[in-house]
């Protein structure tokens, strides 16, 4: 059990600055994400945890305890590699009792422990085979296990489990909450995905290019993204960024020559006729039923899901590239070519500097 | 597997005619000479030649000197292989630390595999020679007695140090791949589960150098068996006494230098059974490796 703390934590590769400056507090028990595109520094900061990594600047805190000098093995952690890092001439009973055997724990213990952990995940059966005879997802089990056994700290997963086929990784995106809740080991939790981000955290933290671009609970970013990134990598299909400007009076804004009243934004807008960035998510849009019309769009292709429906538009007059995303439910029926008439939710709609690409609301 | 088609059955024979006629000419064709010479018994002036059968094999066999020569060998093989190895080893894995000028210091090391071995065996001759030698003075100053041409233990440490020198370049280049094929997350597991720099090194690194360990050490006792001839030569001739006389030296000084070819013969014989049987557990384990990891 412990808190980490991260403060203004930099990483340069000679001169090259991969992390620009990152602060996070996190709590004792707390599951956190940490989500971004591929290169923007997650597996480094992880690392720099970890003591895998050095530290260019700033201080990292494990249990309140500064440990930027200290080796891997002083710092009370394990880890969760992508490739699982199984040592492949030990059994997996071995490969879990590694740790216990070199922190000299005695043969009762050790098998106690081994045992508890393979029960947990199911391991029992395999507890004499090599990592070669398992499957991807035994493997990944047993590189939880060897972690799971240690009792650390904390735990840090490395992007574990990209490896697995798009089921196993369901069910075991499924095991390793259940488990984190279980044994209430803090952990730091890195993926790409943002599926598993948004299912696993308690708070998220969303990277780019060596940045936190937003730190905060799921929902919290789902709902108020902190910048236009953010809002564009989390939520599937991707919110629809629209340029657009200031309408007359601060009344809304001007999308494709149509006026949206955002009256409840008035405060946030900047000077009438201002250049503004519009989001709305696919699924906050809805066809229109009445009179009332905030967009018309023309259908130019369509995925059909099943539950749903996901309609590619153009804005009528607009040029025919800008894809505009609306979600239908899969009971109604779409063809290409066709108009839709749209009304957008008000309550889910998001302002961003067209500059600095922060948020406005 | 690729295989490619040829229009006629015997082009591809053919084609590795050239070959097979080398390996006939040069490998098969003596063999089977000295397999022959081995069952024969020549007369001192070469007039008369007799079969023998096998009595050659026993008196090789009883002869106290080709017992004595056995001894040497597998001290002087064993302690090769094992220095080579092991000097090769700790370099491969502080050049594995080294950052800058990786590359270079890696070359550095392979050089002298490329010296000839009767070169190597001059080189650590005139080193070592007790009157002249460059460091032959610094062992007098520290009181030792060094005379490599009178004490057969001083020999014999001359030449297996000539031996494993030459061959501790081979046995970087291997372990240093052996070294680059294992996992750096693995190393970092360990260092995460606990391990120190030295345990993981003996747990981790170790065992997963065992196919290449294991091959090399075949390879070097291969070398030390027969490659070292010409450093023997060089050095010591096989003296003082016989004291460094290994199989292969003496199959030449009773053949070459004693003219006892029928004894000469079984000697190349019975080495041969050696390198059959060296290789065969060569092969067997080089299949076994490819199962790790
Ligand atoms: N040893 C290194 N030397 C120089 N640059 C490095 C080194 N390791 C990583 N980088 C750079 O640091 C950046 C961040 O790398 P990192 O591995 O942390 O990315 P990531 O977010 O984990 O990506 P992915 O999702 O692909 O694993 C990348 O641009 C990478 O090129
Ligand atoms: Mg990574």
């Amino acid at each position: 059990m412990a808190t980490i703390s991260l403060k203004d934590v930099r990483k340069d590769y000679g001169r090259n600055p991969v992390i620009h400056g990152i602060s996070l507090d996190v709590a004792n028990r707390e599951f956190i994400v940490i989500v971004g595109p591929s290169g923007c520094g997650k597996s480094t900061l992880l690392r720099m945890v970890a003591g895998l990594e050095e530290i260019t600047s700033g201080t990292i805190e494990i249990d309140e305890r500064v440990v930027n000098q200290l080796e891997p093995r002083e710092r009370d952690i394990a880890m969760v590699f992508q490739n699982y890092a199984l040592y492949p001439h030990m059994t997996v009973f071995e490969n879990m009792a590694y740790g216990l055997k070199i922190a000299g724990k005695n043969r009762t213990e050790i098998a106690e422990r081994v045992s508890s952990a393979a029960n947990m995940l199911e391991l029992g059966p395999y507890l004499t085979r090599k990592p070669r005879a398992l499957s991807g997802g035994q493997r990944q089990r047993v590189a939880m296990g060897r972690a799971l056994v240690r009792d650390p700290a904390a735990f840090l997963f490395d992007e574990p489990l990209s490896n697995l086929d798009a089921k196993l990784r369901v069910q075991m995106r499924l095991e390793i909450k259940a488990l984190q809740r279980e044994v209430g080991t803090t952990s730091l939790y890195v993926t790409h995905d943002q599926v598993e981000a948004m299912t696993l955290a308690d708070r998220l933290v969303v990277m780019n290019g060596g940045r936190a671009e937003q730190i905060d609970t799921p929902m919290n970013v789902y709902l108020k993204p902190a910048s236009v990134f953010v809002a564009s990598f989390i939520g599937s299909p991707a919110m629809n960024i629209i340029e657009a400007r200031v309408a007359a009076e601060s009344r809304g804004v001007v999308v494709a020559g149509r006026t949206i009243d955002l009256d409840h934004l008035r405060l946030h807008l900047p000077a009438v006729g201002a250049p503004v960035l519009f989001g709305i998510r696919p699924e906050h849009i809805a066809v229109s039923e009445t009179e009332k019309v905030d967009l018309l769009l023309t259908v130019s292709a369509v995925e059909t899901l099943g539950a749903d429906a996901l309609a590619h538009c153009y804005f009528e007059g607009g040029k025919k590239g800008r894809d505009f995303v609306v979600r239908l439910p899969g009971t109604r029926t779409v063809r290409v070519g066709e108009h839709l008439p749209v009304v957008l939710d008000r309550a889910a709609t998001h302002l961003f500097d067209p500059e600095s690409k922060k948020r406005l609301n | 597997m690729n295989r490619a088609t040829f229009p006629h059955k015997f082009l591809p024979y053919l084609l590795l005619l050239p070959q097979l006629a080398i390996t006939v000419v040069f490998f098969y064709w003596p063999a089977g000479q000295a397999l022959r010479q081995s069952l024969l018994r020549e007369d001192a002036f070469g007039l008369k030649t007799q079969f023998v059968g096998l009595s050659n094999f026993k008196r090789v066999l009883a002869d106290p000197a080709y017992v004595n020569s056995i001894t040497v060998t597998v001290v002087f093989s064993i302690a090769t292989a094992f220095i080579s190895m092991a000097v090769a080893l700790l370099l491969a894995v502080q050049a594995e630390k080294v950052i800058r000028g990786k590359t270079f210091y890696r070359t550095l090391l392979i050089w002298p595999y490329a010296v000839a071995p009767a070169i190597a065996g001059m080189l650590w001759l005139f080193l070592f020679n007790p009157s002249f030698g460059t460091l032959a003075y610094p062992l007098r100053l520290m009181g030792l007695n060094w005379d490599p041409l009178l004490n057969g233990p001083q020999a014999m440490t001359m030449i297996i140090m000539a031996a494993s020198w030459k061959q501790i370049s081979y046995n970087f280049i291997f372990f240093v791949a052996g070294l680059q094929a294992i996992p750096r997350t693995l190393i970092e597991a360990a260092a995460i589960d606990g391990a120190t720099a030295r345990k993981r090194f003996w747990t981790i690194v170790f065992p997963l150098l065992a196919p290449t360990s294991f091959f090399l050490l075949v390879v070097n006792t291969v070398y030390a068996l027969f490659d070292t001839f010409g450093i023997i030569h060089a050095v010591t001739g096989g003296g003082p006494g016989k004291t460094t006389e290994t199989l292969v030296y003496k199959v030449y000084n009773d053949g070459f230098v004693n003219l006892i070819l029928g004894d000469s013969a079984a000697q190349s014989v019975i080495l041969m059974v050696i390198v059959i049987a060296l290789t065969a557990i060569q092969f067997r384990y080089i299949e076994r490796r490819v199962h790790y990891g």
